[in-house]
Order: C-alpha cells, then structure tokens, then sequence
C-alpha cells in the first residue's frame, strides 16, 4: 500500500543529485568573485553553462527515476542539525513533484540565462546580475530538492534574498531600493508564519523530514479538521501568501518589476513565487486533514484573482500589467489547490511557466527595443519591427486567454472544471477572471503591436529585432506554451491520457490514507465538461473580440496621466489604493511608533540611565579625589588606622 | 645554664609580649607622628625587630626552631629593605635639601 522512502546508496547518483544545486552555487562563487574582471563572454558562458549543465543532469535523473519504476528516494549527505530529539539531515527528497519542479526550474531557469546574456550585455554590472541569477537557481533547487521543512525554509529564505537583490539590482534608483524593500519585509511577513508552521510540525508530528511527517500524518488519530491541522495548515499558507503573493501580501509582486525584465520572468512569474504552490502541494496530506483551511485558500485565491484581474485591465505599464496577471494566475492556482484539484494546480504552475516566462521575455524585447520604454501608450505597430516577438508573444497571449490548443486552456479548462465540481459560484468567479485575463492580455497585445507608432522618433529609428540569443527562448517558450498543455489531456479526448495526473499520482499516496474522500478523481460527465470548455472558450473569445474592436478597429488609446477618469476607473487604475491603505494602516503607524519610542524610551530613558550613572561617577570622583592629598602622614594615618581595624574585623567577626 | 631556650625561659612568656607590645606601639607612633624620613625608617625598623623577639621567645617556650628561622629570613630582607630605603631618602636629600617627609607632597590631585 504505502511505499517507504528508502534513501539511496548509490553514491554516483548522489554525487549527481548534489552536483544540480552545487553547479550554479560554483557558477555563483566564481562570476561574484570576479565580478568586473572576468570577460562578458565568459561570466555568460558560466553562469549559463552551469545552469545548462544541472539541466542536463536533472533530465538524465528524471530518466533514470522513471525508468527505475518511479520509486521516491532520499539522498542523505550528513546530519545538519542533531539537538535532542531533534534529527535534520542535510538529505535531498527525490520525488515525482521534486523532479517536475527541477526540470520547470533549470530547465526554463537555463532559457532565461541565455535571454540575460542578450538582453544584460549593455549593463556595466553583469557579472554581478549573472552571480546573482545563479544564487538564484542554487537556492530555489534547494527549496525544492530539500526532504525537510528546514532545508525548504533555507532555499525559502535564499530565493527570497535573490529576488530583494534582483529586484534592486540598479540600485542607483530609490524607488527601485523601495520595491526591493518591500518585497522583502512583506516576505518577512509570511516566513513567519512559514516558521511558526514548521515548530507546530515538529511539536505535533515530532520531525521535520517530509518521509516522517507524512507518514505519521497519514495515521493522525486527531481527526479530519482538528485545530493543530488548521493551525499549521493556516500557518503554511501565510507563507505561501507572502511568497507567492496572494491578498492580503500580494502588493510586492508589482513592484518587484523594478528588476530587470529576465529576473521579472525568471523570480516574479515563472519559479519563485509558485513556491508557495510547491509547498501546499508537498503537504497535500496535512492539507487533505484540513478542508476548512482548503476553503479560506480557495476564497482567498479567487479573491486574489478577482482584484489582480481588475487592476490589470486599467494599467499602462507593459510589465505592470503581466505582474497583475502573475498575481491573478497564482490565485487560480490556489483557488485550485483550495478545492483540491493538486495535479490541475501544478499543471497551471508548469504552463503558467512556460507562457508567463514567454511573455515576459518578449516583454523584455519591445522594452529592449524601445530603448527602455515600457509605457504602451507610447508603443503600437511593432508588429513590423519585431516579428519574432510579436508572434511569440501573440502565442502567449493565445495560451494565457485560454484558447485552444495552445498551453493556458488545458490547464485553466481542467482547473475551473474542478472548481464547478466543487462550487458553482467560484466557478462563475474563476470565469470572470478568466475573461479579464483574456480581454487585458489582448488589449496589451494590441495596444504594443498593431496600429500606429506613438513613440518618439528617436525610438522609432532605434526599433530593432532581438539578438539571437533572446529571440531562441523565445521561439523554445513558444514551442513549450503550444505544446505543454498536451501533458495534460482531459479524459473527454481520451482515458488516461493524463500524463501529468498518473505521473503525480503517487505523491498522493499519503493522502488517500489519512482522507480518502480528498483525493478522489473527480466525477463529471462528458456533455457537462464540454459544456464548460465551451464556455470558457467562448469567454475568451468574446473578450478577445471586445479588445479587437475597442483598440484595433476603434483604435482607443488609454488616456494620457492626468486625464479625470470616472470613479470605478479612477478606483482600479490606482490599484484599489491598497498602498496607500497599507501606509496609512501599517507603516504609517510603525513610523510613528519608531519616533515615539526614539523620543522616550532611547532619548529619556536609556540615554538617561547611561548618561545618569556617567554623571554620577564623574561627581563623586570629583569629590573623592581631595583624599589624595599628597600628606604623607595623612596615608599612614589611614594605612594604620585600616590595619587595626581589620585586626579588630578578624577578632570580633570572622 | 648555658642552653640559650633554658636563658629565655627564665623570663615568663607575658613580660615578652608586653614588651614585644610596647616596643611595636612605640615604633608606630614614631612612624605617624616624626617627619624626619631617617626617624621614620629607625620605628619601622624597631617594629620589625619587635615582632623578631616576640618569634623567638614563643619558639623558645614551644620548642619549635622553624620560628628562629623566621627571624633570620626578616633580618636579611630587612637588610636588603635598609639599603633600598636608605638609598631613596639620600636621594630626596639631594633633591630637596631636607629629609622632612611633609615636603614630599607633589603627588597629589
């Protein structure tokens, strides 16, 4: 029934597995070192080739996984910390979701480095950006390679550091400093919860080590829905919140596109932020024992979805308005998650992958050929300038609206078709989404490469195609974001054509015992899932329609800044002003706290006490230091008359 | 008779520590109220041979040598102690044409 996670001997295959998170930490070391000495070529032959190199070994791993029966193992290195009871190894969790995840993370990790070496190669910095990438990659490996909770918190932690870097990594700019911050106190917020979730684990299930926790979880005697499951379940999610921001932590990730457009690709949409999916899904068994916590996410995803969807639509920002769908996607991942469809999420996670990192990068080539521009008003009719571009980023955009064949509508259709099993009014919502998605996706599409040029001349003598070397993961993401969704394809064009459904099935297993009733297969008749396919098909392309004929044949252009716009309008293109919540409620007060407290409790009281007790010494030093007189027989006087009186001490006391 | 512990035990042990007593309190008020340096170094040379007598004739009434030993020791540290002293207070004759110890108050706040 259930398999038990044997950790391997072979010592070759361990030497490999270390090697996969070890190369980009060498490529790290070595590009950081010599940061401005060592040639571009090089720092972007290493920093790639490392990341090539752990692809290439990741995919001989996988192969060699699943042609050893697809049997999870551990690879133990050496005990990390060892504090009474307490045993946490330094050991690797070799698992079907662990490999899925490494592949999605070098592999499309390993595009993107080589779309940096293009895009970067005008940047005085660039062997600190590739240093920087390649921290990147270790740590996210390790986060996803990890076979404890604690192992997962360090690469957590890593990735989180990375992306404040990247994120400020012109640092010149302080409102780029400002979003690094951001980011990186908001995170603060969830890995506390992240944190407090892995004490309640080890005080409840006496380890951290995924093989033990979910084996004993699978025999919980507390019940379905027990407090300890909600609290930890909860806690988890608060970190998942943070990373991969959902409400009320999702504020950062638009920000975050202060970084370079490859990091925005790279961390803001294609593997960082679906960590927080990586890790409710590897403690699917502790969230089967939760359904109550399932519910907060599945609300909380769609909420997040909803107000992500919206603000997108009114943004002018090309970056501003993929961050918002990032945010939107990843609460359709959730909102999968929350009503329990794990394999439809990790599936939205690998084409969201694969179509967000597309459209990033293609992003990042208009940005690159406009020479640093990134308002859409000023772009259009760059269709003829950047064809490679602009079909790859039309492809994007087919994939992400949900529309067949391409990536975006398998996943998405599989996802709402488990969402309608469980409630039909998320359903409903999901669908909403689903058509804004479509419509601010089309709307970008053809506000950037159709119509006119609206730029300056300058720019427009500027325009040019992308080098090689981002135009080729631009034509490899497009392949993928075509093709990707035929890993997973709904039982109605054939049974147990599900690819990814019987590959993840065993990371299960655990699951299916402490709460059989979560992880059973859904139920749906065929005539129902054509029906919803067709309407979420349909969606997309009427809101598809809508974008043509309002920016195309209408040829609207958003209004300039400043125009008065109507209230609701007004209220989304200012992001529901959340920020301006958030300082008048948060930092605002902190702020003022901090001064309170400078001003009493620093300035009075500890600068009291410490310059008090200085005062005192002085005076009484001041005082006392007349008793050296200089008088020799006033010192013997006093040497006498102490030697009698310790004479007098010993007799009479001691 | 010709035993030196026999001699001094001819006098009872209370006469010794009177005196030993009386000879260290007198050495003490010297040294707290002369002011000639040399003066001062003679009481405190007077209060160490006090304590001398007292060692030897308690040596002498229990019998016991290591005491007697002891008195050598201080007699060759108190030598030692008379050539260093006296040496500094020629040294501050020289300096100050005196040997009064309450002109010697520079030392101080």
């Amino acid at each position: 029934m259930q398999e038990i996670v044997m950790p391997i001997n072979n010592q070759g295959m361990a030497l490999l597995c270390l090697l996969v998170p070890l190369l980009p930490l060498a490529g790290f070391i070595i590009n950081g070192l010599g940061n401005r000495s060592i040639a571009k070529g090089l720092v972007s032959f290493i920093g790639s080739g490392t990341v090539l190199a752990s692809f290439l070994i990741t995919v001989y791993l996988f192969l060699d996984f699943t042609s050893n029966g697809s049997r999870a193992y551990t690879v133990d290195f050496y005990d990390w910390i060892s504090v009474g009871t307490m045993q946490i190894g330094f050991s690797f969790l070799i698992d079907q979701l662990t490999l899925l995840m490494m592949l999605m993370v070098t592999g499309i990790g390993f595009l993107i480095h080589l779309y940096s070496a293009g895009y970067m190669s005008h940047d005085e910095n660039f062997g600190k950006f590739f240093a920087f990438i390649n921290l990147f990659m270790f740590s996210m490996l390790l986060l996803v390679m990890g076979s404890n909770y604690v192992m997962m918190f360090v690469g957590w932690e890593g990735v989180g550091l990375c992306s404040y870097l990247l994120i400020g990594f012109w640092n010149k700019n302080t409102n780029y400093n400002n979003a690094a911050k951001k980011a990186f106190v908001m995170n603060r917020i969830g890995d506390l919860g992240f944190l407090l979730a892995i004490f309640l684990i080890f005080i409840t299930f006496g380890s951290v080590s995924f093989p033990q926790v979910f084996s004993e979880a699978a025999q919980y005697t507390g019940g379905i829905d027990s407090g300890v499951m909600i609290a930890i379940t909860l806690l988890l999610f608060v970190g998942a919140m943070g990373k991969s921001a959902q409400i009320p932590l999702f504020t950062w990730l638009p920000d975050a596109m202060a970084g370079p457009t490859p990091v925005s690709a790279l961390i803001h949409a294609a593997t960082m932020v679906t960590a927080g999916i990586y890790m409710v899904l590897r403690s699917n068994v502790l969230y089967a024992l939760a359904p109550t916590t399932m519910e907060i996410i599945a609300i909380v995803g769609v909420a997040t979805a909803l107000v992500a969807a919206t603000i997108g639509l009114a943004q002018n920002d090309i970056k501003k308005v993929l961050a918002y769908s990032t945010v939107s996607q990843l609460g359709y991942m959730f909102l999968a998650l929350g009503v329990m469809a794990f394999t439809s999420s990790i599936f939205h996670v690998l084409t969201h992958a694969f179509f967000k990192a597309l459209l990033f990068l293609a992003a990042g080539s208009v940005i690159h050929a406009m020479s640093n521009e990134q308002d859409i008003r000023h772009m259009g009719g760059l269709r003829k300038y950047l064809p490679i571009t602009f079909v790859t980023f039309l492809i994007g955009t087919l994939a992400i609206s949900g529309i067949p064949p391409f990536a975006g509508f398998f996943s998405k259709d599989e996802l709402l078709a488990h969402v309608w099993v469980h409630s039909k009014l998320l359903w409903g919502l999901g669908v909403l989404v689903s058509f804004m998605t479509s419509f601010y996706m089309f709307r970008l599409l053809f506000l950037t490469f159709f119509g006119t040029f609206r730029g300056t001349e300058a720019q427009k003598s500027h325009l040019h195609e992308s080098p090689m070397s981002m135009t080729l993961p631009l034509i490899v993401l497009a392949i993928l974001s075509t093709v990707g969704g035929f890993l997973g394809i709904p039982p109605i064009f054939g049974e147990n054509m599900h690819v990814l459904q019987n590959y993840l099935a065993p990371i299960y297993q655990f699951a299916s015992v402490a709460n059989p009733a979560a992880v059973e297969p859904m139920h749906l008749d065929h005539s129902t899932e054509w029906l919803l396919m067709g309407i979420s098909v349909a969606v997309a392309l009427v809101a598809a329609g809508i974008a043509y004929v309002t920016y195309v044949s209408k040829n609207t252009v958003p209004a300039p800044e400043g125009t008065k716009l109507s209230p609701l309008h007004n209220l989304v293109y200012n992001k529901y002003y959340i920020d301006e919540i958030y300082d008048t409620v948060v930092v605002k007060p902190v702020m003022w706290m901090s001064a309170t407290f400078h001003r009493v409790v620093d300035l009075l009281v500890v600068d009291g006490i410490v310059n008090g007790l200085g005062k005192l010494v002085t005076h009484f030093s001041r005082t006392l230091r007349h008793v050296q007189s200089g008088a020799i027989g006033f010192y013997l006087m006093v040497m006498v008359l102490s030697i009698v009186l310790i004479i007098f001490l010993n007799f009479f006391i001691g | 008779m010709n035993n030196i512990p026999e001699v001094i035990r001819t006098i009872p042990l209370d006469y010794y520590l009177y005196f030993s007593a009386a000879l260290f309190v007198i050495g003490v008020i010297g040294v707290l109220t002369r002011r000639n340096a040399i003066v001062i170094f003679m009481c405190v040379e007077l209060m160490l041979n006090s304590v001398n007598l007292l060692l030897t004739a308690i040596a002498s009434y229990r019998g016991d040598s290591s005491a007697q030993v002891f008195v050598f020791f201080i007699m060759a540290v108190a030598a030692a102690e008379v050539t260093v002293g006296l040496a500094i207070i020629v040294m501050t004759y020289r300096n100050i044409r005196s040997t009064d110890v309450q002109l010697l108050n520079y030392l101080k706040w």
